[in-house]
């Protein structure tokens, strides 16, 4: 009689382990376990499991370019300047190089604005350099392993091509200095030139308080089918259209601006937040390059993102099946984006609504202050960990050298 | 992203080859990143300087450094576009094309399907919603909204049992209609429990209620509605303990609401109350009006201003800081002290009891018969209800008030509103609004809403009229006169006994 019951417990318990994907009924709210392609790590903590030094860099490199410019710590390349500030107060820092597993290089390079406040990327390239060349100077650890263990943040439109306009990086490549280093970066394709294997990808800076301070509450119903608000056709830069966005954005206008299903104008309301919360889907094309922070307030605000961008690469794909939570449409599908959305079985998208309301998902989207289990900066030293332990080709036997130092365009060599 | 105005800046600051200086270089560019004009506008102010600022950076930079395929033909394209439109950038033409051809691509990596460059804009044939997809659009709303409701709305919705005093008079198919509608959007289970006073069931009320596909109980009360309001709260009474009796003996589980047929009821309400436990009270407000229309204007200002009208115009629980039941708010009525209507119909207004049976709600279950659930400290509703007491307002059912739960955030939410507008007994209006045989009167009303009015109109209303829309006037009269023949003669015609139709307050009266 003892043995039954203990076999039966055993059951029942093993039952309740394995069943990752279950819909847990949590208080009211019902949620789903979200794990990707390397398991259930969203929730994982990195403490312990990695080590981080942060290299001194005069502040000419940080401090002072922020200083001349706030506008850095709200633009959606503040993820660079927020990253800095977590590792210096983080567990995960070390203050002795030799038992580190990565080292960080706190260099702002997307902190150059114009007076509308976009980031020119042409000193950029100069200005890494000059880092590195400071860093390998200094001291052993670059040349130990040309930078194959360590990180640069390089939120910029196409990464570490440091170039806005995609002809011309995708013509500079990335950076050869950082040939060998892991690169953290918003820019996501696959195949593309600038974005390297191992890359992490990560989210664009969304104000958290700004989006909190918008919510409302979760018994308004979703009346809005499709929503979207931004721009279709770039007039200024791209009058006739078909560069912008290869053309997807101006055919999702011409095709469904008479359709009422669909809420799409290129307003700027001052209700943008609340609207996306009474919507079921919200677009988030590609622009002049495929990412976006539309996708970081679908996934805040509950509304299923409609991602039409090919190739792209979302945030942390190793850790979010975005495939489950996401719809993705082709370019070339767009005239045909209404069937599309129509046809999705509603079990579907009640489950993506699902895994969408999942805490931890919405927390793995933020950069909050002061930084908070399981959001984007421990989603990204959780990235850097799974890389972890390094193989052999990390280190470089003595008097090896891979990197050629005069390699990229000659404007590039001169000192910043 | 949007980071090609920058180029304006680059390509005056910086150091190197200068360009050749444009007149039109010297616009400035406001565009911001998100704030560029709307698609189909071709601003110049933002445009022009650009096209041919970039045109030049195009020819200086990508010269030396481009690859043969891409950049020189992406270049000479847009070279050929900038000479052709020369100052007027136009509206981005929507290229019709099914095919997806690319002017000068490069692509992006080995292997990748993406390709950079000037592609089409795909437009599919018939750009217009199918009726089939929006019928699957709705429903997938409908099925979203629905777990949206089960989520964050009630758990374990119970049924709702409302119960109306009514009779058959002027006002009644108004105000029941109204509640109709409200009681059809329910969202719950609902029996409506309807008593009509006059001793029969009349097909007036029938009539309304047949139409409105509601699950009712027509229960007849002996006895017709008095004419005076005091006596009419009371019997109104004395028909909602009828209703209760009626709940008791077929034990009827829900909760019960009384919803007078004259008061408006939000939806909201509906939902609030379903978390009641025993006894529930709600604030109601008091639209105490007269249909009068000079004590109207007067009091005007108290009707609208509730937030700055210190006596307001709700009646319900009081709360404390902590949110206990301490008290209860009742609507003030000495302003009114001179100008009370004291029957249906009367001039002055008319006013609610202290309590109205309206903010309460109970659960059916404190009724029935030899229920063990029922607290103790409510009454033995038994004796109440047989012997036929007289109850001003449920808290008579109650030992001990204090149990009554405040709702709607203590009171402080108002959902409903109580509202008493009725004509004169004596008011007649035709059998269920249907004119049948037609109208033997016509009587003129006193300001006339068609414009061709036949000109036997009396001196003082021809004296407002213009002179141009006396003619007017004169013209169509002569027209509508042959067609309205017979009424314009029986306009002329005044008759001493006219009869009125709606409200003595309305201006349809006989000259």
């Amino acid at each position: 009689m003892g043995l039954d019951w203990w076999v039966s417990s055993l059951f029942l318990l093993s039952f309740v382990m394995l069943d990752i994907g279950a819909v847990e009924l949590d208080q009211n709210l019902q949620t789903e376990r979200i794990s990707g392609s390397a398991g259930d790590v969203l929730e994982d903590d990195p403490v312990g499991r990695l080590k981080v030094f942060v290299y001194e860099l005069p502040s000419k490199y940080n401090k002072k370019i922020l200083q001349k410019d706030p506008r850095c710590l709200t633009h959606m390349f503040a993820a660079e300047i927020f990253m800095h500030r977590f590792l210096l107060s983080s567990p995960v820092r070390t203050l002795n190089p030799e038992e580190a597993d990565w080292f960080y290089t706190p260099v702002y390079t997307t902190c150059d604005l114009t007076p509308n406040g976009l980031p020119l990327p042409f000193k950029s390239p100069r200005m890494m350099r000059s880092a590195i060349q400071l860093i390998s100077s200094n001291w052993p650890y670059w040349n130990r392993t040309e930078g194959a263990d360590h990180f640069f943040i390089v939120p910029h439109d196409f990464g570490a091509c440091f170039h806005y306009q995609e002809e011309k990086a995708i013509e500079r490549g990335i950076l050869h200095l950082l040939k060998r280093a892991t690169l953290v970066q918003t820019f996501g394709q696959r195949n593309h030139v600038c974005l390297k294997d191992g890359s992490i990808v990560i989210p664009p800076y969304a104000p958290p308080q700004k989006m909190q301070a918008h919510l409302i509450p979760p018994d308004t119903p979703r009346s809005i089918f499709v929503y979207f608000r931004g721009l279709f056709y770039d007039v200024g830069n791209d009058p006739e259209g078909g560069y912008y966005a290869r053309g997807a954005r101006a055919s999702v206008w011409e095709n469904f601006k008479d359709n009422p299903l669909f809420d799409i104008s290129t307003d700027h309301p001052t209700t943008y937040y609340e609207d996306m919360q009474r919507a079921v889907f919200c677009l988030c094309p590609l622009g002049w390059a495929p990412w976006s922070p539309r996708l970081v307030e679908g996934v805040i605000f509950g509304c299923i993102p409609v991602i039409i961008a090919d190739d792209i690469v979302l945030p942390f794909a190793d850790a979010i099946p975005w495939e489950d939570i996401g719809v993705f449409v082709d370019e070339k599908d767009v005239p045909n984006l209404d069937r599309i959305l129509t046809s999705i079985p509603p079990e579907d998208i009640l489950r993506k609504q699902r895994l969408l309301a999942n805490p931890s998902m919405k927390q793995a989207m933020l950069f909050p202050q002061p930084a908070q289990p399981g959001d984007a900066f421990h989603q990204i030293l959780n990235g850097l960990a799974r890389k972890l332990p390094h193989d052999k080709s990390t280190y470089l036997k003595p008097g090896e050298k891979i990197l050629n130092w005069t390699a990229g365009p000659v404007a590039d060599l001169k000192p910043w | 992203m949007l980071i090609h105005e920058a180029i304006q800046q680059i390509s005056t600051a910086q150091p190197g080859p200068a360009p050749p200086t444009f007149p039109i270089l010297s616009i400035t560019v406001r565009g911001t990143l998100l704030k560029a004009p709307c698609e189909p506008c071709g601003q110049g102010n933002l445009v022009l300087g650009f096209r041919f600022s970039r045109l030049v950076f195009f020819l200086l930079f990508s010269n030396p450094t481009s690859s043969p395929s891409s950049g020189t033909t992406t270049v000479l394209a847009r070279s050929h576009a900038a000479v052709a439109f020369s100052l007027d950038p136009p509206p981005p033409p929507p290229v019709a094309a099914m095919t997806n051809h690319t002017v000068g691509g490069v692509v992006a990596g080995g292997g990748s399907r993406v390709v950079v460059g000037r592609h089409g804009i795909l437009i599919r044939p018939w750009p217009h919603p199918n009726p089939d997809e929006m019928m699957r659009a709705h429903r997938i709303l409908e099925r979203v909204q629905r777990e949206q409701r089960a989520q964050y709305g009630v758990r374990n919705p119970r049924s709702v049992i409302t119960v109306t005093p009514t009779y058959a008079r002027t006002f009644q198919a108004l105000h029941l209609t109204g509640l109709i509608h409200s009681l059809m959007l329910v969202p719950y289970d609902l029996t409506w429990v309807v008593v009509e006073a006059g001793g029969a069931v009349t097909g007036e009320t029938e009539a309304l209620l047949a139409g409105s596909g509601l699950r009712t109980l027509h229960i007849p009360f002996p006895g017709g509605m008095p004419v005076e309001w005091a006596e009419r709260h009371r019997t109104e009474a004395r028909m909602r303990l009828q209703a209760l009796r009626i709940i008791r003996e077929k034990r009827l589980d829900g909760i019960v609401v009384f919803t007078d047929d004259s008061n408006m009821h939000s939806m909201e309400f509906f939902d609030e109350i379903q978390s009641v436990k025993w006894v529930g009270a709600v604030s109601v407000g008091i639209l105490a009006h007269s249909g009068n229309a000079e004590s109207a204007a007067a009091q005007a200002g108290q009707n609208d201003a509730v937030k700055e009208n210190p006596t307001m115009p709700v009646q319900g629980p009081a709360c404390n800081s902590s949110g206990s039941l301490v008290g209860w708010h009742t609507f003030n009525t000495l302003p009114y002290a001179g100008n009370t209507a004291a029957y249906v119909g009367d001039r002055g207004t008319v006013m609610p009891m202290k309590l109205e049976w309206a903010g309460f709600v109970l659960n059916s279950r404190m009724l029935w018969k030899d229920n063990e659930e029922k607290p103790d400290w409510v009454h033995d509703v038994d004796s109440v209800i047989e012997n036929g007491e007289e109850l001003e307002n449920p808290l008579a059912l109650l030992k001990d008030a204090s149990f009554v739960e405040p709702l709607g955030n203590c009171g402080k939410k108002v959902m409903l509103w109580w509202l008493r507008m009725e004509a004169r007994a004596d008011s007649k209006f035709p059998s269920r609004w249907m004119i049948d045989p037609p109208l033997e009167v016509t009587v003129p009303a006193k300001r006339t809403p068609w414009p061709d009015a036949p000109p036997e109109l009396p001196a003082e209303k021809m004296a407002i009229i213009n002179d141009h829309e006396v003619r007017r006037h004169s013209k169509s009269g002569r027209i509508s006169r042959s067609r309205h023949s017979s009424r314009g003669r029986r306009k002329r015609e005044t008759r001493t006994d006219t009869q009125t139709i709606g409200a003595s307050q309305s201006n349809a009266q006989g000259k």
